[in-house]
């Protein structure tokens, strides 16, 4: 019996047990005498199925999930070769609604190939991209990009061809790309996913953007929290120089780019792109003034496109396909897909990439199959720790940049984090202004000292001294964070605190929290 | 840099000892393989940690001497990222997130329950040397939470049981 299975290394999978489930087969298979190939790939995306165990059958790959070890012995008995029936038979894989109704253009891969092999990468449409881009000039390839209406996804929702365009024109002796794969954002992986599970993509856009934009060095600032991102791509890299995707005369064309990983070290403040910078040139974090943009003046002062993962990996299929084929997915001005991210207390988690435009809903309930505790989904925190928390009231908002600030909240990085009706929104308010006065740089005072005395007036608001008095210091707290500070942690720290405050009163007055929570 | 309200104040600059040999060696291991890195400092650093669980104060000297760096700069920088500490963790480092996504399925139990049964907070190591527990805000394990980081190896889906079992399996 000859067999080629597939079984994912995701550091999700592998938290849930994939590497047992490995150890199990090849035991089997052993005892068994069957020849086993066992490719690890990155993952589907469907964290609730995990470990899924995929069969090459003639009608293509079909999946059982989850697979823990006890379940190996069966899968075998039950004919797995043939994708034989057995209660963990999910049948073909791209047929599991949740992928089938999928719109996968930046996460084509992931799950589907070896990571880690070239070979692979290239039978699946890799580095088409760049050799489009090889033989366009630099204001051609700016723009594609920006004819594409490709926005930046690491939060801001920039649009990306501007950017690049801007360093373009700026005359410089040495120019940059630096990849912000800092993803600190609580409810969101996809960075982490696509960094293991189809390294080379980000490889391949961020040498197309070095070719856009005359530069000729690369780094991707990775938060240390990713041990298994950072030995993916740093595998993922050699193997890029040792075929000539990457170093002098890449692919025989007289360009340069050499590439190369840095860790960061615990500050979520460092994923501000300034700061990042900063602390890519071995300083403390501290966020800069603008001007200078990091554009003009940005890593060791020279111009610099600095993206996120998810941006830059957004770009090969772009050049692939072109700008059009990947402006027609989409709503309004936000173009093209986002991978969202499900996770919290969410049934089935994980990662749906689809065109703009769904709802909240949708992805909470299509996809997500409601709360994962069984009761109703009280709040959604979109967008990460500085994003507002949504109402039920507010869920059929379309998941579009402009359709979530009209309803005073942001999409980000796409990360959407669910809480059942057991939470306590004030606790989350507090621990809003908690993350705050832990992650601040320090260099503005409403953010440094104000973060904290939010925690203080929160407490004296739940403990019921002078509450009105104390709600009314709680917004204009929020009100000078909101005015008074430099960068996004400050300002934007008001939005989870306010919105938990307005549309949720009765968790922040003593007697309903009395009712609800116990004195 | 602001602390979170649990933790300790930032310490002040230590005085400076001799730093044991076999430390030295390793930390101009470090500088020599590392020092001609644009931005050198934090690969230095990481480097330095890696190689001894921790950066010795005696070592930002050393380090500041070898890349050219004041001491008050190393020194700010060591203090300003949470990732890098000044004193050597126990056998096994616990980094249990507290993010908000882990908090939706329980952190905030599983992070008394870690206190209650380890008998310490955050930064703080058990009296035997076995565990150091620490916060981590978010691992990207955001679907399948409560997170949990045992030295370099992921844990979801981590409940108070889960915590204890996995615990009685360490050395
Ligand atoms: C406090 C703070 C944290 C941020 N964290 C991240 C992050 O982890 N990853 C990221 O890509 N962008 C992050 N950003 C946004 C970056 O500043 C910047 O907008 C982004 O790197 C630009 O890339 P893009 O245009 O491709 O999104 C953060 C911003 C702020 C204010
Ligand atoms: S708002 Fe906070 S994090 Fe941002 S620059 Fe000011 S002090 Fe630093
Ligand atoms: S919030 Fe805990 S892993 Fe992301």
């Amino acid at each position: 019996m000859n067999l080629r299975l597939f079984l994912s290394r995701d550091a999700t999978a592998l938290a849930l047990g994939a590497e047992d489930t490995a150890r199990a087969v090849f035991t089997m298979a052993k005892r068994r005498r069957a020849t086993v190939e066992l490719v690890r790939t990155g993952s589907r995306g469907l964290f609730w199925l995990e470990p899924l165990l995929e069969v090459q059958t003639e009608q293509g790959r079909i999946a059982y999930g989850p697979v823990f070890p006890e379940d190996v012995p069966g899968l075998f008995k039950a004919g797995l070769a043939h994708g034989g029936q057995h209660p963990l038979l999910l049948g073909p894989t791209d047929q599991i609604p949740y992928l089938k109704k999928q719109e996968r253009l930046t996460f084509a891969r992931v799950g589907v190939t070896d990571p880690l092999s070239l070979d692979d990468y290239l039978a699946h449409e890799g580095y088409r991209g760049l050799h489009k881009a090889l033989e366009m000039s630099p204001a051609d390839i700016v723009r594609s990009v920006t004819d594409s209406g490709l926005r930046g996804r690491g939060g801001a929702a920039f649009p990306a061809g501007i950017k690049w365009k801007t360093v373009l024109d700026t005359a410089a002796p040495r120019k940059y790309v630096v990849c912000n794969a800092d993803e600190g954002d609580s409810g969101t992986f996809s960075d982490r996913m696509l960094m293991e599970g189809d390294p080379f993509l980000l490889i391949e856009g961020m040498t197309i953007a070095g070719l856009a934009a005359g530069a000729d060095r690369g780094y991707i600032y990775l938060r240390c929290e990713y041990p298994h991102a950072h030995r993916t791509l740093t595998e993922a890299i050699a193997t890029a120089y040792a075929r000539g995707y990457l170093g002098k005369d890449l692919l025989g064309s007289r360009r340069n780019f050499d590439l190369e990983v840095r860790l960061g070290a615990g500050a979520y403040i460092c994923g501000e792109e300034t700061s990042l910078l900063e602390s890519l040139e071995g300083r403390r974090g501290q966020v800069r003034f603008r001007p200078p943009l990091p554009a003009v003046k940005g890593l060791f002062g020279m111009p610099t496109v600095i993206n996120n993962v998810i941006t830059l990996a957004s770009v090969p299929v772009i050049l692939d396909r072109g700008a059009e084929f990947y402006r027609d997915y989409g709503m309004g001005r936000s173009r093209g897909t986002l991978p969202f991210q499900l996770a919290g207390n969410i049934r089935h988690g994980g990662l749906v990439e689809r065109a703009f435009g769904l709802t909240l809903r949708e992805l909470l309930y299509d996809y997500g199959g409601g709360s994962l505790s069984g009761r109703p989904i009280r709040a959604v925190q979109v967008g990460g720790p500085l994003g507002a928390y949504v109402p039920a009231s507010r869920f059929d908002t379309p998941l579009d940049y402009e359709a979530f600030a009209g309803i005073g909240a942001m999409l980000g990085h796409g990360g959407v984090v669910a809480f059942d009706n057991t939470v306590d929104m004030a606790a989350q308010a507090r621990f809003a202004m908690e993350f705050c006065a832990h992650e601040s740089c320090g260099k503005c005072t409403p953010c440094r000292i104000g973060s904290t005395r939010g925690v203080e007036v929160i407490d004296r608001l739940l403990a019921g001294h002078e509450p009105d008095r104390q709600e009314a210091l709680l917004r204009d707290l929020c009100e000078t964070l909101t005015h008074g500070s430099l960068c996004a942690l400050g300002g934007l720290t008001p939005a989870p605190v306010l919105s938990a405050l307005n549309h949720f009163p009765e968790d922040f007055r003593s007697p309903s929290r009395v009712k609800a929570y116990g004195p | 840099m602001n602390r979170g309200l649990n933790e300790q104040p930032l310490e002040p600059m230590q005085p400076v000892r001799a730093l044991a040999q076999a430390q030295r060696a390793k930390v101009l291991e470090a500088t020599a393989r590392l020092r001609e890195l644009p931005g050198a400092l934090l690969p230095v650093l990481h480097a330095v940690q890696d190689a001894l669980g921790y950066i010795p104060p005696d070592a930002v000297p050393l380090i500041a001497a070898e890349l050219n760096l004041s001491r008050a700069e190393v020194h700010g920088v060591i203090s300003f990222y949470h990732y890098f500490r000044s004193a050597p963790p126990g056998r096994h480092v616990l980094q249990i997130c507290r993010a908000e996504a882990c908090q939706a399925v329980g952190a905030v139990a599983l992070e008394k329950h870690a206190r209650d049964r380890l008998g310490i907070g955050f930064h703080q190591t058990t009296a035997d040397g076995r565990f150091t527990l620490e916060p981590v805000y978010c691992l990207g394990n955001c679907a399948c939470g409560p997170s949990l980081m045992v030295d370099q190896e992921l844990h979801a889906r981590v409940n108070a049981q889960e915590f204890d079992t996995l615990l009685e399996a360490l050395p």
